[in-house]
């Protein structure tokens, strides 16, 4: 059974249709890159993905025992995080928030989690360093660690490469690759690299206004669309 | 040294004045960190003006300050947090247009009923004398329950302070703790004001929280250091004030300028000594 099922779906915002007639899944252990460019809806879909959005059309199923605070999401980086006085332990404990409930302080349950994500992003020896002092790059491993802490089954990455250095970029894509073979961790990646996403992923929706591509990565290399979007590199 | 402290608390006025202003710190300093750090610093300010503009109607009207200015004080905190999330008005543009407009409602009520006195110096600038045994109690009382929700919720209010949409997304119902966090400094703002008056209570919620940045790199730590740097700073300034014969309020803010000063330069040096 497939993880998040959409049936139809669209949204608005103030009355205007953004993302109409969307169908597609998300089945365990997938890989799937929604691309398409600025304005194309795709921040809208991710708000509808994580349920803090409402579709105007059709529906969202969340199935094999999803629960809709269990999705590990990786957001853009905001502002105030820039000069934000925090621990990276601070930080990816606060993954484990949702296991709490209305109970308010964490457990050893939790703390032996962020351990074990910590170590296996390699981010274990960063404990004790104040966010605001990591590189890009190291950020980016702090978050996608406390996304990991919130979730057994589907990550959803809102463009996590932006403002990285082609190098930590490479790195970055790799380290999502294995987090999704090992641990059989469904992700969602947002991205506006096409060319990464035909490489990596296992699955493409390429928006613009509704799905103009839906399927196996391998087919959109050889479908039209997927042409004209890759250029010479197809 | 002792003697003369012991003496300043041989006057019921100056235990009441401590206890109200230690606990007001402490409260202010915890609710500040979240504040500064979510770009709401100017709320505070916001805030105490329409205190002062429901301070001055409760007293035409004969009411209990306290009573009238809370709910009041609330209602507003809860409004502009609206008008702030509202892309249709600038949340700073909000906080002026209603912070002038209660002043402006006060100063009005004034003018008609007891005129400029003594009295209206003291809301806008505070007074030490400021509080009665009765205020004392519900100051408590409300610092209390203050300080007890800011715990239980603590790790809450570290998520949503760090990153609204990862704790929405997580099932935090972040705007139930936003208003939360602006419902308790509406009332500790509010138990301040008097004391600290109008124009400077604000002082309180921000400099501590800036002042422990400069230095701390964990929020636990932003935090602990927080609170002692603001009770501290009250009790400096309110001695001070006593034997200076200063306006408590102004003694306050220039403990914390000086303080914030000392944290800034410590700051500075550590930098200096990294990238050498």
């Amino acid at each position: 059974m497939a993880l998040i099922r959409c049936d139809g779906v669209a949204a608005a915002y103030e009355g205007q249709i953004v993302v109409h007639d969307l169908d597609f899944q998300i089945s365990p252990g997938e890989y799937l890159c929604i691309v398409g460019e600025n304005g194309s809806g795709k921040s809208t879909l991710v708000k509808m993905l994580l349920g803090l959005k409402a579709p105007a059309k059709g529906q969202i199923v969340l199935g094999d025992g999803l629960k809709q605070n269990e999705i590990g999401y990786l957001p853009q980086q905001t502002d105030v995080q820039k000069d934000f006085p925090a621990s990276v332990y601070e930080v990816v404990l606060s993954g484990r928030l949702n296991s709490r409930g209305f109970r308010p302080f964490y457990t050893a349950t939790d703390k032996k989690k962020v351990k074990e994500m910590m170590q296996l992003l390699g981010i274990e020896d960063l404990e004790r360093q104040c966010f605001r002092e990591l590189s890009g790059g190291q950020r980016q491993r702090v978050l996608l660690a406390r996304a990991l802490c919130a979730t057994k089954k589907m990550l959803l990455l809102d463009e996590p490469v932006t403002g990285l250095d082609p190098l930590v970029t490479a790195e970055f894509y790799q380290l999502i690759k294995e987090v999704n073979k090992m641990s059989g961790i469904a992700v969602v990646m947002v991205s506006h690299d096409i060319e990464s996403a035909v490489r990596d992923a296992s699955h493409i929706l390429h928006l613009q206004e509704t799905a103009l591509y839906y399927g196996t990565a391998e087919g959109y290399r050889n479908s039209e669309i997927g042409k004209k979007f890759l250029g010479g590199t197809a | 040294m002792i003697e003369t402290i012991v003496e300043m608390l041989s006057y019921p006025f100056m235990v009441r004045a401590f206890v109200v202003g230690i606990l007001v710190a402490l409260c202010s300093a915890l609710l500040g960190v979240s504040l500064v750090l979510k770009r709401y610093s100017m709320i505070g300010d916001g805030l105490s003006h329409v205190g002062f503009g429901a301070l001055a109607v409760a007293a035409a009207c004969n009411v209990a300050p306290l009573t009238v200015t809370i709910p009041v004080v609330v209602v507003a905190a809860v409004l502009l947090l609206r008008l702030n999330g509202n892309s249709k008005m600038n949340g700073d543009a909000a906080i002026a247009l209603i912070s002038t407009s209660a002043l402006a409602i006060g100063v009005m009520v004034i003018s008609m009923t007891t005129g400029m006195n003594t009295d209206v110096y003291n809301y806008m600038f505070g007074s030490i004398l400021a509080m009665s045994s009765q205020d004392v109690k519900m100051c408590v009382i409300l610092s209390v329950v203050v300080l007890v929700l800011y715990l239980f919720f603590y790790n809450k209010i570290f998520a949503i302070t760090f990153d609204e949409t990862f704790a929405l997304a997580t099932g935090v119902k972040a705007n139930l703790y936003n208003t939360l966090i602006a419902v308790l400094t509406a009332v500790t703002i509010v138990l301040g004001m008097r004391m600290m008056g109008t124009l400077l209570i604000s002082s309180l919620i921000i400099f501590p929280a800036l002042t422990s940045m400069r230095v701390c790199k964990t929020f636990r730590s932003v935090i602990l250091n927080s609170a002692v740097v603001s009770v501290v700073c009250f009790c400096i300034g309110i001695s001070v004030s006593y034997f200076c014969a200063t306006p408590a309020g102004a003694s306050v803010v220039m403990a914390n300028l000086v303080i914030l000063g000392i944290y800034t330069a410590a700051g500075a040096v550590r930098n200096c000594r990294k990238i050498r």
